[in-house]
């Protein structure tokens, strides 16, 4: 409501319509620019009354709670030790949170000789130039061996669980695959190959930029992915199929495994191991870690790739 | 050089609030439309326009290097990439939408010709 002006003038003015569309009260758009109305969901009144109808025969008739003694003080039982379990998990943890130490405090535990050692010998002792890829790949080289490892088995899950047999994989219903899409198909033959060659530089150049194997298995995981939804599961099984799957994927970890043994028997027996560090900065450097990332990288891009497969058609 | 410092930190700057008021539009659009081409169409003009102009303004500041081309490579494939999508998910709206005779139909070129040839015979 205007001062100046009364309401008969104000309506007509592009303000008053502005603060209308802003608080909701009227939709210009509908009827003039948007092509139909989504309609919210309503339940059917037949759907709710079943519902109900199911919710009191579950009560009544299967576990009869009103008159099963059993059932009502496991119930009783089941409420209180919830409540209790929550109440002492609360007290602990708050407990706890109250004997952390001040934050920002260079006396902290955490403030220790092992951050500065990663910082400031990272280079000369890993050969890396990104000393996050060093720590991770090289002083923490188990940790991530767990992790390929949990992808790994992963995969190996999804597996088990979705996998088909291969008569009824030739046999899928052909309309699963959008392949007759021309647009798609032009623009994945365009972005496939630069894809997997960006991915391959971010896992080669791992030790020197940030980047390195997940995050370069990652991008050639999807660029596969891509293939594979604008050419259809034929096309990319002759370049990728159960058996190559299979070879890449234990031969990285095994490999992997290998060489992280070799380097922590020699470490701890004060050997000297085959890897030259090289010149930090060099594309063939820095040791071992060049070739973890490549094992960790192949992982990634497998494991990547078969889930969507998997979930997809079940079989690769 | 001052000079020209000013009319490039001007210029970038004037390209990223380009960008960001077309990322305001797009974004009261996604939440005003109720229908989903409705919503796909304001939401793929950020994803081209708004993100490439913001891209733009950064290569103008950030002056001419090596990360220069890389924030090119970045816009030429959410130019390649984003249309590509927004065409899918329309082709499955198209296709699954019980009410889909009500629109124009999407038709392959091959069969629009065949279509045409087909009259020119008759």
């Amino acid at each position: 409501m205007s001062k100046l002006r009364s309401q008969n003038e104000y309506e007509k003015t592009s303000s008053f319509r502005f603060w209308q569309w802003l608080s909701g009260e009227k939709d210009p758009y509908i009827d003039h620019v948007e092509m139909k109305v989504q309609e919210e969901f309503h339940e059917p009144p037949i759907l709710v009354k079943k519902r109900e109808i199911d919710h009191i025969k579950l009560h009544n008739k299967i576990y009869d709670i009103d008159h099963n003694k059993e059932i009502k003080f496991f119930q009783g039982v089941y409420r209180v030790s919830a409540v209790v379990l929550c109440a002492v998990i609360i007290v602990a943890l708050v407990i706890c949170a109250s004997y952390l130490p001040e934050a920002g405090n260079p006396n902290n535990p955490t403030v220790n000789e092992v951050a500065e050692r990663y910082v400031e010998q990272g280079t000369a002792e890993t050969g890396v130039i990104n000393t996050v890829t060093g720590m991770i790949l090289n002083y923490r080289g188990f940790d991530t061996f767990g992790e390929t490892c949990v992808l790994f088995i992963a995969s190996s899950c999804v597996m088990i669980l979705l996998m088909v047999s291969e008569e009824k994989l030739k046999h899928l219903p052909k309309n699963l695959e959008p392949t007759n899409d021309k647009i798609l198909q032009y623009v994945a033959r365009i972005i496939v190959p630069v894809l997997m060659i960006f991915g391959f530089y971010v896992i080669v150049n791992g030790h020197l930029s940030p980047g390195g194997g997940f995050s370069g298995g990652a991008i050639i995981g999807s660029g596969l992915i891509l293939y594979s939804s604008a050419f259809g599961a034929e096309e990319i099984r002759k370049f990728f199929n159960e058996k190559v799957y299979k070879s890449i994927k234990i031969t990285a970890l095994i490999l992997y495994g290998c060489i992280m043994t070799y380097y922590f028997y020699t470490g701890a027996n004060g050997i000297p191991n085959i890897f030259p560090l090289g010149t930090p900065g060099n594309i063939l450097s820095a040791g071992m870690i060049f070739f973890i990332n490549l094992f960790v990288g192949s992982e990634v891009a497998c494991t990547v790739y078969s889930f969507y497969a998997l979930f997809k058609r079940g079989g690769l | 050089m001052a000079v020209w410092e000013w009319i490039r930190f001007i210029g970038g700057a004037a390209l990223i609030v380009l960008g960001l008021i077309i990322f305001f539009i797009e974004i009261s659009g996604v939440f005003r439309f109720k229908y989903v081409l409705n919503r796909m169409h304001a939401a793929a003009m950020g994803d081209t326009l708004g993100l490439s102009a913001c891209i733009a303004g950064l290569m103008l500041m950030n002056g001419w290097n090596f990360t220069t081309i890389k924030l090119l490579c970045v816009i030429a494939f959410l130019w390649l990439a984003s249309p590509v999508s927004s065409h899918l998910i329309a082709k499955l709206e198209v296709t699954t939408s019980p009410d889909s005779d009500q629109y124009e139909k999407i038709q392959d070129l091959s069969t629009l010709a065949e279509e045409r040839r087909e009259n020119e015979n008759e």
